[in-house]
């Protein structure tokens, strides 16, 4: 069977250090962080009282008050990020054939906020059953993607994406292989996410896999950093349109880049933790390659997980080198994450508009932060320390995994006709 | 307007986002205030949370105008 090429051809994003694409990327050149202590909710009793929260953002200069009362947090910036990119796509909608327009969406967890209120509702009244008729479908983790389709007539494959903080990135790929396999000719695609509330940061918070930095909040997010002491949450959307090479063209829709390969695994080893020789990575990065039938030596840019765990930074690396042996010596390698902090089911797709934009601009957006080597870490990697660095990039690799032990890795092309 | 009155619309107002001069009497929830089906359980669910009354989901069905709340509420509330 011969697959269809696959475009990228409209970006949108709301996250900690951008509420539009041009914004995002200015702060991710420039390596601002976007971290902050927490104004969610008052987190004075929390071990981490910091996160990268999105700043300036007033749901109801999106949405009228009836919809925002039905909408999760995360819900509305998904509804944000694709309002963004489908404009971007100049897409006309009524010349279209809308059942093959489909939406898959990522999400970790979906409407967290929600079910908290909802269910601390229930615990402080008399035990008589009151839950909102919207709880349900405020809070599941596919509603994001049904809202989508609802907004834009979209009537084809339609569904969300669990997998943690590869959730979006199990979007992204879907939706390619979709179009590849002809079942559909665009997609909205990307995820979502909005858990920095007491459920979500006290949980984390109990699995010690957050950052607890408080009196250095602001670069508290050190990737590869020796010092590193675990993730800052992020939240917000970052969303993608795909299109069947062919349909862009038709249309005279600009092209960002190709989608060319993507590969999933599992590390079938921990719930946390990930495989200490980065198995379920190389197998994912290997898969993606294949897919995209690129050798190691055809990557540039690698985009890693890197959230600034003691625990996951490590294995990362080592996979990276298991995979492009030679090569990882010549790669630029970056944690993005040091930035934006960990959008968890939405880090896949902020950190595929980074790939997207850093192919564009042929610049690698930095890891900030950091201060002191880790041992563990082999040194010759470029792992893009402290300032973006300019130089050809070709292709763009990005990693996510999720807890679970859940692998995607998605490769982006410069597009060449 | 009784006192009634008021809350019932002023329940309506918040929830369905609609124009206070458009809740009427004769004013159908599904209608003319663009209610779904849920939004219509999430009425009745706060009718019964701000009035203190139960009102059994057969009786819920008869519900249809801001007229009908008003009335069954007036005949129902302690």
């Amino acid at each position: 069977m011969e697959f269809r090429r696959v475009v990228v051809t409209g970006l949108g994003t709301i996250n900690p250090i951008g509420n539009s694409v041009a914004e995002y990327w200015e702060n991710l050149k420039n390596g601002v962080s976007g971290s902050e202590m927490i104004t969610h909710f008052d987190a004075s009793k929390f071990k981490t009282q910091f996160a990268c929260e999105v700043k300036n953002f007033e749901p109801n200069d999106h949405f009228d008050r009836k919809e925002v009362r039905k909408l999760d947090l995360y819900a509305q910036y998904a509804l944000v990020a694709a309002k963004q990119a489908v404009e971007d796509s100049k897409l006309d909608l009524e010349a279209e054939d809308l059942t093959k327009a489909g939406v898959i969406w990522g999400s970790g967890i979906g409407g967290i906020k929600t079910f908290l209120d909802e269910v601390t509702g229930y615990a402080n009244g008399d035990g008589t059953p009151r839950f909102s008729p919207f709880f349900i479908p405020k809070m599941i983790s596919d509603i994001a993607a049904g809202h989508i389709s609802m907004k834009y007539g979209f009537q084809g494959i339609n569904y969300g994406t669990v997998s943690a903080c590869a959730s979006s990135s199990h979007a992204m790929i879907d939706a390619m292989n979709y179009i590849r396999m002809g079942k559909a000719n665009i997609f909205i695609t990307g995820g979502s996410e909005a858990s920095i509330n007491e459920a979500g940061v006290g949980g984390f918070n109990s699995m010690q896999a957050m950052s607890t930095n408080n009196a250095e909040y602001k670069t508290a997010s050190r990737p590869f950093c020796n010092t590193r002491d675990g993730f800052v949450m992020g939240e917000g959307g970052g969303c993608l349109i795909l299109e069947e090479y062919e349909h862009a063209k038709k249309r005279g829709a600009k092209i960002y880049a190709e989608i060319v390969g993507g590969g999933m695994s599992g590390d079938a080893y921990h719930l946390t933790a990930t495989h200490p020789e980065g198995r379920g990575a190389i197998n994912a990065m290997k898969m993606a390659l294949e897919d995209a039938n690129l050798k190691p030596e055809d990557i540039d840019y690698v985009n890693v997980h890197g959230t600034s765990t003691p625990v996951g930074d490590i294995p990362e690396t080592k996979a990276l080198q298991a995979v492009f042996g030679e090569h990882a010596y010549e790669l630029n390698i970056s944690a993005t994450k040091s930035m934006t902090g960990h959008l968890l089911g939405a880090a896949g797709s902020v950190e595929a508009i980074a790939c997207i934009l850093a192919l564009n601009n042929q610049l690698v957006p930095p890891t900030i932060n950091f201060t002191v080597a880790d041992p563990n870490i082999d040194e010759r990697l470029n792992l893009t320390f402290h300032k973006a660095q300019k130089r050809e990039i070709r292709a763009a690799l990005s990693n996510t995994f999720g807890f679970g032990g859940h692998n995607a890795s998605v490769i982006f092309k410069s597009f060449i006709e | 307007m009784s006192d009634i009155a008021s809350r019932v619309k002023a329940i309506i107002v918040d929830k369905l986002g609609v124009d206070e001069t458009e809740v009427t009497l004769e004013a159908s929830f599904t209608n003319d205030l663009g209610a779904d089906s849920l939004d219509t359980v999430e009425l009745i669910m706060e009718f019964e949370k701000e009035f203190n009354i139960a009102i059994p989901d057969d009786q819920a069905e008869n519900i249809g105008t801001v007229g009908d709340a008003i009335s069954y509420i007036g005949e129902n509330a302690k």
